[in-house]
């Protein structure tokens, strides 16, 4: 019978079935990083249990990490408290670990695949809701809490009920200035937040077979934002030449095999899904959230939504509108261009890699961010701030007038210094633009792609990027 | 070791928190995250709301009794804290009611003993004004029954059936369940070819 991937995977990662009715499903890599993880160790020391599988754990550090100055001990105690708590647990348990010191630091959802640990037709889990963005290879990945942490830790195993699958196909070719991360922006503005929930999301479609495996990632990446945990493409050509040559990647003969089996998890062709949603990319423009969830957004052309427009679907939608424009301080009908900013970053696991940092360069190179704003720079990894400052792009930010900084999540949530003050206004690139999500419980953050936010930057306000982009 | 137990009825005074996608940033800035122990959190439970809403229902001393949680669509979207569940739990919540969860936050509450439970919203809006009309209202949830008493009233719930058979079982804390057949895990490892490192044929 034909299969989704999904099916596929699960199938192959059951164990049994739960008194509960809930389903064991074996989880192949566990990646934890410092925040979600010191209590699920405690909790195993105080069962008396052991880490059941150290070899298919892996941690990194990133969400506390300073990227300005990274010595020891932090500054910040409760950050060097939990640094210090992880490189124990680390040490204790026999996980490997990319710390500070090593030269595969960074974002937890970018060195996964940087490092080739992400494969495809694994189960994934990890104490961060991002972790549906190892779905762009292919795997199944989940988004955990810290009680889960213990159970994987433990057993290497989660308890869950099974999940529907919706397919997303982005028909089209996307046209010149527009993103993945202006296909994600569109595709929950259409579904809503909580309209994953319950599914996995299957994209697909010619738009998105034609991807860069970074594309990809920023899709899967938000799935969560759209109420999806597990976000998936079906592996193909463009996830092999990926993997090849990774540090954890297969090789020569077992390569092939490897190539082989992951070929055979990708969805049947007539595979049946529980819900179908097409889409036409060449429609889609370049986006900007208004609002407080990352499904209040509209194309760059647009106005900003009134509470008593034709959007809202109930009442719930109404409240939901008029609190957004209270809180972010702009006017329902106002063009969305224009909106003033004080602060841009590029950064977070939804768009800090290597062609996210090349195409807010091409934008900035030869301008200078505007006088009111300050600007920075956030790769997602050390190898990444590494390759990019090869190909000249860190002098590209700096003569633009950005900061260049070290490897971590920093603005997205700010649990490292880098944060807003009071209301001010930041462009992002980052996924989440919840109220206080940067550090201020009054900041206000305008999520879009890389481009949009280097063109921001030098505009000091929300401009049409394809206007500042060198005719092709 | 683990306090896994049976979990049903859940009774108490409740707390009705208005507005939809009320995420787990609010629930719990990621500041206090900023610590290697859940010692704490309670106090810090929707702490930005409340500065900002003077009439914020957690800060209500009316509310305070209250151990039933009342809320509307998507609650608990956003990030995979668990920090969110345990800061409501330490609060004094014991059981959340709303037309819809994110599914992280139903699955770490659940795994901490915390039951998220679905009506319908028109149930849940006649609730919530019974009890900001009248805070002292006894509520009753059944997990085994599917219901809420409200005085006279009975409301039909809704509850995944692996998450509901996992409170009422005590398995919801599922570490030991997961370690009992540690064979069986091994087999499956066995199996996948990834796992062995696509060695052999």
């Amino acid at each position: 019978m034909s299969k989704t991937l999904l099916q596929k995977v699960w199938n192959a990662h059951t164990v049994r079935t739960l008194p509960s009715g809930q389903t064991q499903l074996f989880i192949g890599l566990h990646l934890i990083h410092e925040v979600t993880t010191p209590q699920a160790f405690d909790m195993l020391r105080a069962r008396g249990t052991t880490v059941a599988r150290p070899d298919l754990t892996y941690a990194t550090v990133d969400h506390i990490v300073p990227t300005l100055d990274q010595s020891r001990p932090f500054v910040d105690e409760l950050a060097e408290g939990m640094m210090a708590a992880l490189e124990r647990n680390c040490r204790e348990s026999g996980i490997r670990f990319s710390d500070l010191t090593t030269d595969r630091q960074g974002i937890v959802h970018v060195i996964g695949p940087e490092l080739g640990l992400t494969q495809p037709g694994m189960t994934i889990a990890c104490g961060d809701s991002h972790t549906s963005t190892h779905g762009a290879f292919g795997a199944v990945a989940f988004g955990i809490g810290t009680s889960q942490v213990r159970d994987v830790l433990a057993s290497q195993c989660m308890a869950l009920d099974p999940l529907k699958v919706r397919r997303i196909t982005v028909n089209g070719t996307l046209g010149a200035g527009v993103y993945a991360k202006d296909v994600i922006l569109e595709i929950i503005a259409r579904l809503g937040v909580k309209g994953g929930v319950g599914y996995a999301y299957e994209y697909g479609g010619a738009a998105i077979e034609h991807m860069t495996m970074d594309e990809r990632m920023t899709i899967c990446n938000m799935s969560i934002e759209g109420g999806a945990r597990v976000g998936y493409v079906n592996p193909d050509q463009t996830t092999f030449d990926y993997m090849k040559g990774r540090p954890f990647a297969p090789t020569e003969e077992a390569f092939d095999r490897a190539t082989a089996w992951w070929s055979s998890m990708a969805s049947d062709p007539d595979a049946a899904y529980d819900d179908v949603v097409v889409l036409d990319g060449s429609a889609i423009e370049p986006r900007v959230t208004w609002g407080i969830n990352p499904g209040q957004s509209v194309g760059i052309g647009d106005r900003i939504p009134s509470p008593d427009g034709g959007f809202p679907r109930r009442e719930g939608d109404r409240a939901s509108i008029a609190e957004a424009l209270e809180f972010m301080g702009l006017d329902a009908g106002a063009p969305i261009r224009g909106t003033k900013i004080d602060v841009a970053f590029v950064g977070s696991c939804t768009n800090s890699r290597l062609s996210d940092l090349r195409e807010a360069a091409r934008v900035v190179a030869g301008r200078h961010v505007a006088k009111h704003v300050r600007a920075l720079v956030v790769p997602g990894s050390k190898s990444i701030r590494q390759a990019a400052e090869e190909e000249g792009l860190d002098q590209v930010f700096l003569q633009a007038g950005f900061d260049w900084r070290g490897a971590g999540c920093s603005m997205c949530l700010a649990m490292n210094p880098d944060r807003l003050e009071g209301r001010e206004v930041c462009a992002s690139s980052s996924n989440r633009n919840f109220k206080g999500r940067q550090g201020s419980p009054t900041g206000r953050t305008l999520l879009m792609s890389p481009a949009m936010v280097a063109a921001a930057a030098v505009a000091g306000e929300v401009t049409d990027v394809r206007e500042l982009m060198p005719r092709e | 070791m683990t306090d896994s137990r049976e979990i049903d009825r859940i009774e108490g005074r409740g707390i009705a928190l208005r507005g939809i996608n009320i995420d787990t940033d609010r629930i719990i800035p990621a500041r206090f995250l900023k610590a290697i122990t859940f010692d704490g959190l309670g106090e810090h439970v929707f702490e930005d709301d409340r500065a900002s809403m003077p009439d914020h229902p957690f800060s209500n001393p009316a509310y305070r009794q209250a151990t039933i949680l009342l809320a509307n669509e998507n609650f608990g979207s956003g990030s995979s804290r668990e920090h969110a569940p345990q800061a409501l739990k330490r609060w004094g919540i014991a059981a959340c009611l709303a037309e819809s969860f994110s599914e992280i936050f139903q699955g770490n509450s659940l795994a901490i003993g915390l039951p998220c439970v679905t009506a319908a919203h028109s149930d849940i809006e006649s609730v919530m004004t019974t009890v900001e009309e009248a805070p002292d209202t006894k509520l009753a949830v059944s997990v085994s029954g599917l219901t809420l008493q409200v005085g006279d009233r009975r409301i039909t719930l809704h509850i995944p059936a692996g998450v509901r058979g996992a409170l009422l079982n005590g398995y919801w804390d599922a570490t030991g369940l997961l370690l009992e057949r540690f064979e069986e895990v091994e087999a499956v490892a066995a199996r996948l070819p990834y796992v062995q490192r696509f060695e052999g044929s």
